[in-house]
Order: C-alpha cells, then structure tokens, then sequence
C-alpha cells in the first residue's frame, strides 16, 4: 500500500474519503431536474437537423428529388451525400493491431449506396425538428434495391454477395489462437461436454438518446460541440481531422449525459454530419436521435453464434476448450475502436479464470446489411462467460459433482499470481477463491440447495446457476493507442487552491452518472486535506481540462482517479513549502487537514488555507524572498506495468421455472466482485447492481429482430424489451479487495463486472431448474418461447 | 372536412407549479415539448416520446401523466406540476434526500420521472408501499443506469419515515 511523504497511507490519512460511502456531490442537481443535458443547451439562431434513413438493407441510390421539400415552412438547408462529403472526409474503422481487419470507407451521408435499414443518406435543417421532419416526407427518392446479407452464418458462402465489392468477400477479421496439445487433450479426457450458443443482437437504450449540438462561430474560429459522449477529446480529434480544423479550433463539452455504456464512444454518421451543417452554415445545428432512430442507429452489440467443447479429467480437472466464435458486425466496422474488438475479447477471455493449459479458439467476424455493431458495456465478456460457464455446468452434471466445487477445484488458485492465463494475457492479482468463497458464505449455498431439492419434489422448479468470470479494466496504450487509434489511455488531473482554500479539480475522465465527479472529490479531498465540498470538480470540456481518453473500458477509477490522487500531493507539497517559508518551519513537520497547515506530528492549526490564500494571492509582496507559490499542480497517468488490470468476480442467480409457460421469475442474484481498492461502497454496488441488470436484459428480453430482408421489426421501446422493476430481483454486491500496485490508490475497473457474468448466471440457473425435464436452454435472450421449445411443448 | 394544419395554434390557460401561465401551443405539440421549450421546464425528460419510458411523467391535476402521451392544448384548465414545481414547494425533499443518501441515481435521466412516480404513491397514504408494491408501482420508469434496487430502498426508507412520521403525530 502507498505511503505520503506524510509517511501515511492514503487510507489512514487524517479525514480519508477514501473507502467512505459519502453521496455524489453533482446527484442534488439531477435530483432537482437541473441537470444540463444536450437538449437543455441554449443556442440563439438554433436549428434543428432530421435524416431521411434508408428505408432498405441495401440499394442503391438512383435519385434524390427536393424541390418540393427546399419550399417548405422553416426549411433552412437540404443536403445530400454527395454535398456533404466536399466538407467531412470519409473514414475507415481498421486498427494496425488487428491484422487483416477490413472495413470499407464510410461517409457521413451515405452517398450513392445505403447499407442497412435506417443509414442517413440525406439531411434536413429547419427552424424546429417538426418542420424538418415535415419536410423530409416531402423527399423523393428513387432506389435501385440490392440483395441484401442478413445471415452471419451465410455471409461467407461464395454465392452470397461481398457487400463492398472492392473487399472481395464479407470477412472483415478472423483470428486463431492455438495454445497446447488440444487434440490431444480432447483424445485424452474423460469427459467431453459441448454446445452451441447462440447470443442475440442486442442494444444500449440509453435513457437519453445520442445527441450533439454543433456551433461554428467564424469570428472566432472556433466549433462548440455539445455531445452526450464518454470521450471529448477522441470527439475533438475526428473532429478536427475530417473537417479540417486544427485541434484549437474545435471545443467538445460534454456536460451531463443520460447513460452511454459505451454506446456513446463511437463515431455516429448522423452526428458527424450535424457537425459539418453547423459549418457550412455557420450557425448552431442541433440533432438529437429519437427513440425510433436510436434503435436503427445506435450500435448494436453481442451477434454471436459460438460452438465450443470442453475436456475434463475423470477427476473433474478442466483439460481443454476448444471454440469457434463468428459474429455479425454490420456493413462497416465502427470508426475509431472498430467491431473486431468484441470477439477479440471472446478469444482473449473464455475461460480466463481457469487454470487449463490447452486452448483453441477461431473468431470470425463478418459483414452483414443490418446496424453496425460495436462496443457495449463489458465488450465480449458476457460471451466468454456464458461460453466457458455454460461448459463447466454441463461438465459438472455429467461427472455428477456440485457445481460450486468444480469451479473451485478449477480456478487459478488466490496464491499464483501474478502469472498468465491460457490465451496469454497477463493477469496481477485476482481473488476467485475468496471470491467463491465469500460468495458461497453470502447466499448460503447450502441451504439453498437443500430448498430447491425439497421444492422439486413439491413441483416448484427452481435452479441456482453461478459464473465466474474475469473483466478487462484500466486499459493502456496496448488497446488503440499500438493500433494507431488516436485515443488517449492515459490521463490527467490539474488542481487549483483558490483564495478562499477550496479546491478546484479539472479532470479528463468524465461523468455519465457512474459517479466520476464524485470519487475525484473524494480522492482530491483526501489527498489535499481540503474538505470534501469545497471541492469542486471540473470534466467533460476539452478547453478546460487536461487531455485524456475520457471514460470507456473501466477506467475512470483506476486511470482518472491516479491522476487525481499525484496531482492533489502534488498541490500538497507545494502549499505546504509555502506554509513552511512563511511559518518558517520545515515543511516536513507540516500537513494540510480539515482545510487547514497544520503541525503534521500534533495536529495543531499553523494557519488556515484562506489565510494563506489571501498571502499568496493578494499580498504577495510580504512573502519571503524567492518564493514563488504555485497552487497548480497537474499530474497525468497511465498503467505501464500490465496492459490491463484484470478483476475478477462471480455471481449467482435463482430463479423459478414455470414448466407450463416457460416465464422465468428472478428470485434472487448475488455478486462478489474484486475491483482492487474500493474508492465509495455506495457508488460501486450500485454501478455493479446495475450492469447485473443490463445482462439481465441481454439474458433474457432485449433483442434486435430482423426479417429476412434485413428490417428491424422491434425498433421502438413498446417493442424491444427492457428490464422493468418489477421483474428484477433484489441484489446483493459483496467485495474482495486485491489493489493493484501499479497505482498508488490500487483502484480497478468495476464497470463492466456486473453485465460480464449475469447472463451466464441466470441461464445456468434456468437450466439447473431444468434439469428434471432433461431440457436446456442455449440460446439468449431466454424468452419463455425458448423455455417451451427446449422442454419439448411447442 | 379538410384537416387541420397541424401548425395551428391554439390559446391554452394552466397552472403550472403553482403559477398561472398562458401559451400559444401548435396543435400537434404534446405537453413535454411545450414545458421543455415554452416555459424551459428541463427537469421534464424525454426518453421515448411513445409512453412508455416515463422520463417525461409530469403531475397533471395531482396525478402521474406521461407528458409525451399528452398534448399540450389538454393543459387548459389544468393543474401542471414538473419536478421543479414540486422541488420548490418542497413535497419531495424527504425522497430526494433518500435517493441521494442512497445513490438511487446515476446519469439521473430517469430521476425527474422517478420521483413524479414515486410521489404519486407516496401521497397515498394508504399504500402499503412494501418493495413489491414500489417495484410495481416505478414499473413503467425504465432506469438503465442502476439496478432499481437503490430506488427501491429510497422509496422504501421515505414511506417508511413518512409512516412513522404520522404515528407519531397521531
Ligand atoms: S418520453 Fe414520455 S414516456 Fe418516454
Ligand atoms: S439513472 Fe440513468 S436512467 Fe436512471
């Protein structure tokens, strides 16, 4: 654990905020509905841009007719594809790293070719978003319908049609990793388990649609863009590169944002396009996606088909996996991060918690004419989870041994760190013995089990399924940056004592709701010694704070918090210098506390920060000579030891079959998790009770339908099924504590643990339920439809 | 019958948190939009604007009402309250405390909706307001950022205060 020049840890710093569960500073404004959100942003001379979207999967376009639209009320400007790409450049979403992946080049309106159902190829602006809508029914559009590929599992066949016919065929990335004997290891096993799984599409649904308000004031040169985006600075980026302004050109502010999970990091057509408007003409333009849009433009996340069979010892020793994912990405991989990164992470991370030596896993990734898909909440993680857990269960019930016990006779053991899993990641520390453990404790396993047997001889069907699991946090350089994506994994903090003694911290991570805000306060506060509410905590504005990689992957905590916690010693070792020349006291007997320099072996107060605020700012004339305070202090972090933090966790699900109409009744779901140093109890089970959700949803009701055509038949909230309260279960989080000692705070990522291992939980335990009918389920979500199929009903 | 122009304008009257407004409102704008942009109301959030989401649930003559369901010429003549309304007169300070000692928000997209929603049941005196019944009740405000567990537990604790409250009073 770290020490202070104080020769204190940060934990036992005199009025720590760290470990606290102290509310988030920022919660009274939304709890008041003032909030600033895109749409609350005021602009004079505002207007508003709609898209005409393609209606097709694919076509061509042959003729777009507006003279009719151009006469309509408040119709400001009409612009086609054509038009707008003479002002924003197309881009391609390939990364360096990933050898052989291939996209094609993507225009912000689609210029004579559309790609899937709800692509913009067209835009209207107008004084309100209802003029403009007005106007676009009044557009005619000639199209030359094309075949469209909406089948993963066809995409490859060499009748089915490249989708870019430059590429040649519809694979866009492909790759194998081969670690050990795995034949051998599958000759050799006593027991061979193996299944297909299938995951469906499925979406964010952010609360508050994607939305950006774009401004170009040429008297200054400078674009404002207003984004409900996790990443200003990689926004600012593209920005500058495809409209052709230098960086000092282009501010992106990214005040609050009503959830993003990742779907708010890419780069949007739409909003790209909103953008170029604003400067062809010069005035501020405004998008905000409706929820009909947002279905059809929003990344999609988590098309997966995988097959994969595991080996095992008569013992019950897990020998082997051996798997084939191929996914489905849409017409184009996304820019910057491109849609290679989810399987990716599948091959990286199935069965990561386990300690077998043989491994082989095939990922294909190919094109099809539906929304592109990208990274969502736990990218690939709940894939892997379902794949290597759904395996174990199946082995356990076969070698006839309790499920908790195969895993933990199977884990990396607590004592082997840090060492490498089998696909060759490097792994610190991780917990999954004591995490099993505590888990075990925490839901009374036992007894549970003893309940479910009595309730099944009553005919009440109930099953406990568990998943064990690892997530990718604190990502370095090694994500994007190698890869030659322009997207900042290191971050930076910059403080600020001001007269008055409070604090002002400028941070490039940012705020979704996850609590950013909050947990830089608390790390500020206790680093500087200054109070937590005269903190003031500044993100979200590329003007105003220091460059970084804003929030993706779980990093806000680990990456932005470090930064926080050197730049507020930082600010220490300054204030306290200058204490110590005015006071004439050695600087190592002083400390700040409580707002105040204080004796650091007694306690007492020297002086209070005001005081010496009001010396340094306004009376700086009496100071001693040679003395020149700087009450700024900036630090910036990145990990260098590891590539990644990699936590780990497990979680447990109960739930209750209904045999006769397939309905699945959450009863219960429990979670221990390992994030490292645990900044704020309240801020990190909620965010992880909350990801449990999201995987809830993807497990069982959230899918993307398409015909055969490639239209999108659910594309509305009345359709597309989304958690509710009532069908949620009350969760319990529980914590095991391995920091990382890459950082002195020793903070992981919590972010994506929840979504990683809830949907392999809750199916395995609907299979469990199953069990006496001898039916299970493989396919997500697990509607009751599935539920009946599996049983044999319908 | 020709239809109407659906930019025309009608002449609306209300009370809105407690004021007595007047507005021009075109025909086919539904009361969210005329809240938000009119009177500047940004507590009211529109998540869907096809009912289902709740961000926008507003109270309309004392009960919950989805301002995206409404249109705005059915204000007239009636009592409007937004979440600011209700901050300011201070109905909901107890809830808001809960849900920010509990963490019952995150991007806090959803809250605005949440509490109108929560109020309603909470104004009933008479309702049980055990988990099972808030989880019912918040079933039609979709949160994506929390686990609802958090809301629960606000909604819980504030009942259960308010509760004791006038026991004690009794
Ligand atoms: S915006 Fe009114 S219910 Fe969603
Ligand atoms: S707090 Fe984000 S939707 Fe509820």
């Amino acid at each position: 654990m770290s020490t202070d020049p104080g020769g204190l840890t940060f934990l036992d710093r005199p009025n720590s905020y760290i470990g606290r569960s102290v509310p988030r500073p920022n919660a009274r404004r939304l709890l008041e509905g003032r909030g600033t959100y895109v749409d609350d942003v005021p602009a004079a001379r505002l207007a508003h841009v709609a898209f005409l979207r393609s209606p097709h999967a694919h076509a061509r376009i042959l003729s777009i007719e507006t003279d009719a639209a151009r006469a309509m009320p408040g119709v400001i400007a009409i612009v086609t594809g054509p038009e707008l790409a003479r002002v924003c450049t197309p881009w391609i979403g390939v990364l360096g790293h990933f050898k052989g992946l291939r996209s094609a080049p993507q225009y912000a309106l689609a210029p004579e070719r559309v790609t899937w159902v709800g692509e913009p190829f067209c835009a209207v602006v107008a004084r309100s978003r209802a003029e403009a809508e007005d106007a676009l029914a009044a557009i005619e559009v000639a199209f030359e319908p094309l075949p469209a590929v909406v089948e993963m599992e066809t995409a490859l066949d060499p009748e089915t049609p490249a989708i870019h016919p430059d590429l040649g065929d519809n694979l866009a990335f492909e790759r194998v990793l081969d670690v050990g004997e795995v034949d051998a290891a599958f000759r050799d096993a006593a027991v061979v388990v193996e299944e297909t799984f299938r995951f469906g599409r499925h979406t964010g649904v952010c609360l508050e649609p994607r939305a950006i308000l774009a401004d170009w004031a040429p008297a200054d040169g400078l674009l404002t863009v207003h984004h409900s985006f996790q990443a200003p600075h990689m926004m600012q980026d593209i920005l500058c590169k495809h409209l052709s302004l230098h960086e000092g050109a282009v501010r992106v502010i990214c005040k609050d944002v009503g959830g993003s999970f990742g779907i708010k990091v890419h780069i949007y057509p739409d909003e790209m396009a909103t953008c170029a408007l604003a400067l062809m003409l010069k005035r501020p333009v405004k998008f905000v996606a409706d929820r009909l849009e947002s279905f059809q433009s929003d990344i999609h996340a988590r098309d997966h088909r995988v097959a994969a069979r595991m080996a095992f010892s008569a013992e019950g020793d897990i020998l082997a996996i051996d798997m084939d994912d191929l996914t489905g990405i849409g017409p184009y991989s996304v820019y910057p991060r491109t849609s290679a990164v989810e399987a990716n992470q599948v091959v990286n991370l199935t069965g990561g918690p386990y300690r077998h030596r043989h491994y082989r896993a095939r990922a294909r990734v190919v094109l099809q004419n539906k929304a592109p898909t990208c990274q969502y909440r736990a990218v690939g993680h709940p894939i892997a989870t379902m794949v290597a857990e759904g395996l174990v269960d199946l082995g356990a019930a076969r070698l006839g041994l309790d499920p908790l016990a195969l895993r933990e006779r199977n884990v990396i053991p607590d004592d082997a760190y840090p060492c490498a899993g089998v696909s060759g990641i490097k792994l610190e520390k991780l917990s999954h013995q004591a995490a099993l453990a505590k888990l075990k404790a925490m839901m009374g396993y036992d007894a549970l089990r003893a309940e479910q047997a009595v309730l099944r001889e009553q005919g009440v069907h109930r099953g406990i399924g568990l998943a064990a699991f690892i997530e990718i946090t604190n990502p370095s350089a090694a994500f994007y940056g190698v890869g030659g994506a322009r997207i900042s994994s290191q971050d930076g903090c910059t403080v600020r004592l001001d007269p008055q003694g409070g604090v002002v911290a400028a941070i490039s991570v940012t705020e979704q709701g996850q609590g950013t805000e909050g947990i830089i306060a608390q790390i500020v506060a206790t680093a500087t010694g200054v109070p937590m509410d005269k903190v003031r905590v500044v993100s979200g504005d590329t003007q105003a704070t220091p460059y970084g990689g804003g929030t993706w992957a779980s990093r806000g905590a680990g990456i932005g918090g470090e930064a926080a916690w050197q730049a507020g010693k930082a600010l220490r070792e300054n204030v306290v210098a200058v204490a110590g020349a005015i006071l004439q006291a050695d600087p190592r007997s002083l400390d700040m506390r409580d707002g105040a320099v204080v004796d650091a072996a007694t306690g007492a107060e020297r002086m209070t920060l005001a005081e010496l605020g009001r010396i340094v700012y306004f009376r700086p004339d009496t100071l001693p000579p040679g003395v020149q305070p700087e009450f700024v202090a900036t630090r910036h972090y990145v990990p260098k030891d590891y590539p990644f933090a990699f936590t780990n966790g497990v979680q447990a699900s109960y739930v209750e079959v209904d045999p006769q109409t397939g309905f699945v009744r959450l009863l219960k779901h429990w979670c221990v998790e390992d994030c490292g140093t645990v900044l704020n109890p309240l801020l990190v089970d909620e965010q992880i009770r909350g990801g449990i959700v999201q995987g809830i949803g993807g497990a069982l009701f959230e899918h993307c339908l398409y015909d055969a055509d490639g239209q999108l038949q659910n594309g509305s909230m009345a359709d597309y099924l989304v958690p509710m309260a009532c069908e949620m279960p009350d969760i319990e989080v529980a914590h095991v504590v391995s920091a990382t000692a890459s950082s002195e705070i020793g903070a992981k990522g919590a972010g994506e643990a929840g979504t990683a291992g809830a949907p392999a939980a809750v199916v395995n335990a609907i299979n469990d339920a199953l069990r006496p009918f001898g039916a299970r389920v493989s396919r997500q979500p697990v509607t009751p439809e599935v539920v009946l199929e599996a049983m044999g009903l319908i | 019958m020709a239809s109407e122009s659906p930019d025309r304008e009608h002449a609306v009257a209300f009370t809105l948190n407690g004021e007595a407004v007047r507005a021009r409102v075109p025909a086919r704008m539904h009361l969210g939009d005329l809240l938000r942009g009119t009177f500047g109301l940004t507590g009211v959030h529109l998540g869907c604007e096809h009912g289902v989401c709740g961000a926008c649930t507003i109270l309309v003559d004392g009960r919950a009402v989805r301002a995206c369901l409404m249109l705005g010429v059915q204000a007239d003549g009636a009592t409007v309250e937004t979440v600011e309304g209700l901050t300011e007169s201070g109905r909901i300070g107890d809830l808001q405390d809960a849900f920010h000692a509990r963490n019952a928000l995150q991007c806090g997209y959803c809250t605005p909706g949440m509490l109108v929603t929560a109020a309603e049941l909470l104004a009933d005196e008479t309702a049980a307001a055990s988990r099972e019944e808030i989880r019912a009740v918040i079933s039609g405000n979709y949160c994506r950022c929390t686990g609802y567990h958090a809301i629960v537990d606000a909604i819980a604790t504030t009942a259960e205060a308010r509760r004791n409250r006038r026991e004690t009073a009794e």
